[in-house]
C-alpha cells in the first residue's frame, strides 16, 4: 500500500469513529489536517460521503476555522498575532516586513515550501506584544527590523 | 394535553402552548416584532437580531428562539431596542448594493421595507471598505449576487434542511463570510437541482431567477416567427399576486386575454397537456401493474425532482415514468401535430412556457428533449418575469376581460388543472387508471386522501381485486425520506408523485415571492392550491381522457396511448448524474 492509499484507509477509519457522533464534523476535519497536513477537495469529499454530510457543510467548517487549511502548508508556520495588544504595538509593521522578505501575501506557502506566513488572532501573550510564533517557538517585543535576522536563522537550518 | 403558559407583550396578555417562542406568541397577541433573517418551518436561528425584545434580561434577546415562559413580561417597542434595530440596518447597509432603483426585488425587499419601516435615514452610517464580488450567472436558471446578500441562511436553510440539497453555504468567517459553494465554484457546477427554493426564500435581491424575458420579446417581434404560448396550472393561482389581487385568486381568464395582447400568435394551455400526461402516465401504470413493471412508478413532471433523482438517487431511474412533463409534451405537439394542422414549418414555431417554476429553465435545455435538432420547448419564463412583461407593455391586468385558450391545445378537464397542487397529479392518474382497468369511473371523483400540504401523504385505492398504495410527497426532502424507505424495503408502494417544491408547483421556485410575515401567517401552499381544486370542482369535465380535444389528438395522430408515435414524441429518458464535477 503507497503512503496516500494508508493515509486514506486511516481517513476512512477515523470516519467510522466518530460517524455517529454529534457534531462528529469537527474531530474527523481535526483528524484529516493532522494525517495531511491540510484538507484538500478529495479528502472532504470523503468526509463528506463518509459522514452523510454535504460539500457545502464540510468546506464551510474547514473554511470557518483557522485550524484547518485547504493547501499543504510550509516546513515552517510562521504566525503574526493582529491581537489588539500586538496590533497597538505595530505587529502589522513585523507582517509587512515578512510578507516583503519572503514574498508572499499573508496566508499564503513559499514556492519552495519552506515557510508559511500567516496572521492570527490573540496568541494570549500580549504582555510580549507584539508576539509572533514560528512552529511553537515565540518571538516576542519584535520589531520589523530583528526579522531578517529571525528568518535567516530557519533559511539556514536546511 | 398541552401545557398553557401566559406572558404579557408590550402589555397585552396572551396564552400560548409551552414551547412557543417569543415571536409566535407576539403573533397571537397582535404585535408585530420585524424579522429580517427568520422564516416560518424553514429558518429560526436568532442570527439578525433585528427580532430583539425586552424581557429584563441582562441584554435583550432574539424572539425567534427566545421560548416563552409562563408570566414573562416582553416589550417589543422600547427607544433601546428601536435604536439597536436601527444600527443592525446600517450596519447591513454599509455592506449591501444598494441599487434599489434598478433592482428584481424592489418594492417586494424586506431589507429595503424595514428600512423604511424602522425610520433608517442613512444608508451611508457605517461607509468603508466593501466585499465585491462577482455575480454568478452561469446556471440557465438561478442568478445570485452576493453583493446584495445580506447572509440571512434563508437559502442555505431552504437547500440543505428543507430540498437536502445543500449545494451552498456559509464559508470563511467575519467580514469575509459570503454564501457560496465551495471552493467558489458556480452553481452550474454543482449537484445544483434548479429549483429556485433559495429564490422565493431570500430576503432582498441576492437570488433572482435568469431573466428571459429579452428572449421572448425578441421572438414576439420577430415576423417569422409563429409563437405559441402555454402556462402551467399553477401560474393562474398566483399571477394575480403581482397585481395586487388576493392570494388564492384564480385569473386564468385574465391571463389568457394578457398572453393574447402581448401578441402570441397562440394561446395554449399546459392544462391540456396535463390531461395528455395523464393518459399517457396511467397507462403506462397499467402497462407496469399489468405486466410485471418495475413498480413503484413514480411521476416525472417535476424537472427539479428529476434531476435531484438523477444526481442522488440513480437508481430509482427505472422506476421514473418515461412520460415527459406537460409543458414538453405541449411543446413536442405543437411542432408536429400543431404545425401539421395549421401547416406552418416547426422551424418557424417558437414555444414559450410560463412556469411557476426556474428548473423548467433547466429541463427545456435538455438535449433529449426534442426532434430532429429542434428542442420540443424554446423558451422558459416564470409567473414573475410574466408579470414583468405584462408590466413593461402596459397591459391593466385588472381590468382585462376573461379570454379564453385556443382550440386544438387549449381544452382540459380539472384533472388537469390540479397539476399544480401536490397531490395533484395522484389524483388525476387514479381517476384515469381506475377507469382503465375496472371500466368504471372513480367515484367520488375527488380522492381527498392526497389532498393537503403535508410533505408525506399516503392512501391505499382499492381497483377493482387491486390494492394500490400510494404516495405523495412534496419538497425533495421528503421524497428523499420516501425514497429511503422504500430502498429498506420499510414501504411499499405502486405509484409514488413527487414534486420538488412543498406543496408543489403552486409554491415553486418561480412563483411570486411572499415574505416572511405573509408566509408566517398563512400557509401560502394550501391557499394557492385552493384556486386549482376550485377550478376543478366548477369544471364539467374532471376525467383527462374525456378531454374531446386530447381524444381528437389520439384519433387525428397519436393513435393511442403508449403508440409508437406517442413514445417517440412524449416520452424520454434520463441519465445518472454525478455529485461532484471534476
Amino acid at each position: 500500500m503507497s503512503e496516500m492509499e494508508s493515509k486514506y484507509a486511516e481517513l476512512r477509519q477515523i470516519i467510522e469513529a466518530h460517524k455517529d457522533w454529534p457534531g462528529a464534523l469537527m474531530p474527523v476535519l481535526q483528524g484529516a489536517q493532522e494525517l495531511f497536513g491540510c484538507v484538500p477537495e478529495d479528502v472532504q469529499k470523503i468526509i463528506a460521503e463518509g459522514l452523510g454530510v454535504t460539500l457545502a457543510e464540510v468546506y464551510g467548517v474547514a473554511t470557518f476555522y483557522a485550524q484547518f487549511s485547504l493547501q499543504p502548508k510550509g516546513e515552517h508556520v510562521i504566525s503574526v498575532c493582529l491581537g489588539t495588544a500586538c496590533y497597538v504595538k505595530g505587529s502589522q509593521g513585523v507582517l509587512d516586513k515578512l510578507s516583503e522578505l519572503l514574498e508572499i501575501p499573508v496566508g499564503a506557502t513559499t514556492p519552495d515550501g519552506k515557510f508559511t506566513l500567516q496572521a492570527t488572532r490573540c496568541l494570549g501573550a500580549c504582555g510580549l506584544a507584539p508576539v509572533m510564533t514560528i512552529d511553537s517557538e515565540v518571538y516576542g517585543r519584535l520589531t520589523p527590523d530583528q526579522v531578517p535576522a529571525i528568518l535567516e536563522k530557519y533559511r539556514k537550518e536546511a | 394535553m398541552e401545557k398553557m403558559i401566559a406572558l404579557t407583550i408590550d402589555g397585552v396578555s396572551v396564552e400560548v402552548p409551552s414551547g412557543t417562542t417569543v415571536l409566535e406568541a407576539a403573533r397571537k397577541a397582535g404585535v408585530h416584532i420585524p424579522t429580517l433573517c427568520y422564516l416560518k418551518d424553514i429558518n429560526a436561528i436568532g442570527a439578525c437580531r433585528m427580532c430583539v425584545v425586552d424581557t429584563g434580561a441582562r441584554a435583550l434577546q432574539a424572539a425567534c428562539v427566545l421560548p416563552a415562559t409562563d408570566g414573562m413580561v416582553v416589550k417589543t417597542n422600547t427607544p433601546a431596542i428601536r435604536k439597536y434595530r436601527k444600527t443592525l440596518l446600517e450596519l447591513v447597509l454599509s455592506a449591501h448594493d444598494k441599487k434599489c432603483l434598478t433592482c428584481v426585488r424592489s418594492q417586494n425587499c424586506e431589507l429595503q421595507r424595514l428600512c423604511r419601516e424602522l425610520g433608517v435615514e442613512d444608508g451611508e452610517a457605517f461607509a468603508g471598505v466593501t466585499n465585491k464580488y462577482a455575480i454568478d450567472d452561469v446556471s440557465p436558471s438561478i442568478v445570485r449576487d452576493n453583493n446584495k446578500c445580506i447572509l440571512c441562511r434563508r437559502c442555505v436553510a431552504a437547500c440543505a434542511s428543507v430540498q437536502k440539497v445543500g449545494v451552498i453555504g456559509p464559508v470563511m468567517r467575519g467580514f469575509k463570510t459570503a454564501i457560496e459553494s465551495p471552493w467558489g465554484l458556480k452553481l452550474n457546477d454543482m449537484a445544483c437541482i434548479n429549483c429556485g427554493q433559495c429564490i422565493t426564500a431570500c430576503p432582498v435581491g441576492a437570488l433572482h431567477e435568469k431573466d428571459d424575458t429579452a428572449k421572448v420579446w425578441a421572438a414576439l417581434a420577430d415576423p417569422t416567427k409563429h409563437v405559441v404560448v402555454q402556462p402551467a396550472p399553477a401560474v393562474r393561482a398566483a399571477l394575480g399576486e403581482e397585481f395586487g389581487l388576493p392570494m388564492g385568486t384564480s385569473v386564468t381568464g385574465k391571463m389568457a386575454s394578457a398572453l393574447r395582447r402581448l401578441g402570441f400568435d397562440k394561446v395554449f394551455d399546459t392544462d391540456f397537456a396535463a390531461d395528455l400526461t395523464i393518459v399517457e402516465e396511467a397507462n403506462e401504470l397499467v402497462e407496469r401493474v399489468q405486466n410485471g413493471g418495475v413498480l413503484p412508478m413514480i411521476t416525472s413532471c417535476s424537472p427539479g425532482w428529476i434531476k435531484f433523482c438523477e444526481t442522488y438517487y440513480p437508481d430509482f431511474i427505472p422506476n421514473l415514468s418515461s412520460c415527459k412533463s406537460p409543458h414538453e409534451m405541449l411543446g413536442a405537439m405543437a411542432k408536429s401535430y400543431y404545425a401539421k394542422k395549421a401547416g406552418i414549418d416547426p422551424k418557424d414555431i417558437v414555444v414559450v412556457s410560463v412556469m411557476p417554476c426556474t428548473a423548467k429553465k433547466f429541463e427545456a435545455a435538455r438535449p433529449e428533449l426534442g426532434h430532429d435538432g429542434m428542442a420540443d420547448v424554446d423558451i422558459v419564463i416564470t409567473t414573475r418575469e410574466l408579470a414583468r412583461m405584462i408590466k413593461e407593455a402596459g397591459i391593466n391586468f385588472n381590468a382585462l376581460p376573461d379570454g379564453e385558450f385556443d382550440s386544438l391545445m387549449g381544452e382540459s378537464t380539472g384533472a388537469g388543472v390540479i397539476f399544480g397542487a401536490t397531490g395533484g397529479v395522484m389524483e388525476a392518474a387514479l381517476r384515469t387508471a381506475y377507469e382503465t382497468l375496472t371500466g368504471k369511473p372513480l367515484e367520488p371523483v375527488d380522492f381527498k386522501p392526497v389532498r393537503g400540504t403535508e410533505g408525506i401523504k399516503e392512501a391505499t385505492v382499492k381497483i377493482g381485486d387491486l390494492d394500490v398504495s400510494v404516495a405523495v410527497c412534496s419538497s425533495t426532502g421528503k421524497a428523499a425520506e420516501v425514497l429511503d424507505a422504500v430502498r429498506a424495503g420499510e414501504k411499499k408502494y405502486t405509484f409514488i408523485e413527487v414534486m420538488a417544491c412543498p406543496g408543489g408547483c403552486v409554491n415553486g421556485g418561480g412563483q411570486p415571492i411572499v415574505d416572511s410575515d405573509t408566509r408566517a401567517a398563512v400557509d401560502v401552499r394550501a391557499v394557492r392550491a385552493s384556486a386549482l381544486y376550485k377550478e376543478d370542482a366548477a369544471k364539467a369535465l374532471r376525467r383527462s381522457h374525456v378531454n374531446p380535444e386530447i381524444q381528437a389528438l389520439y384519433a387525428d395522430y397519436l393513435d393511442k396511448p403508449g403508440s409508437h408515435l406517442a413514445h417517440e414524441l412524449l416520452h424520454t429518458h434520463y441519465t445518472r448524474r454525478e455529485k461532484y464535477t471534476d
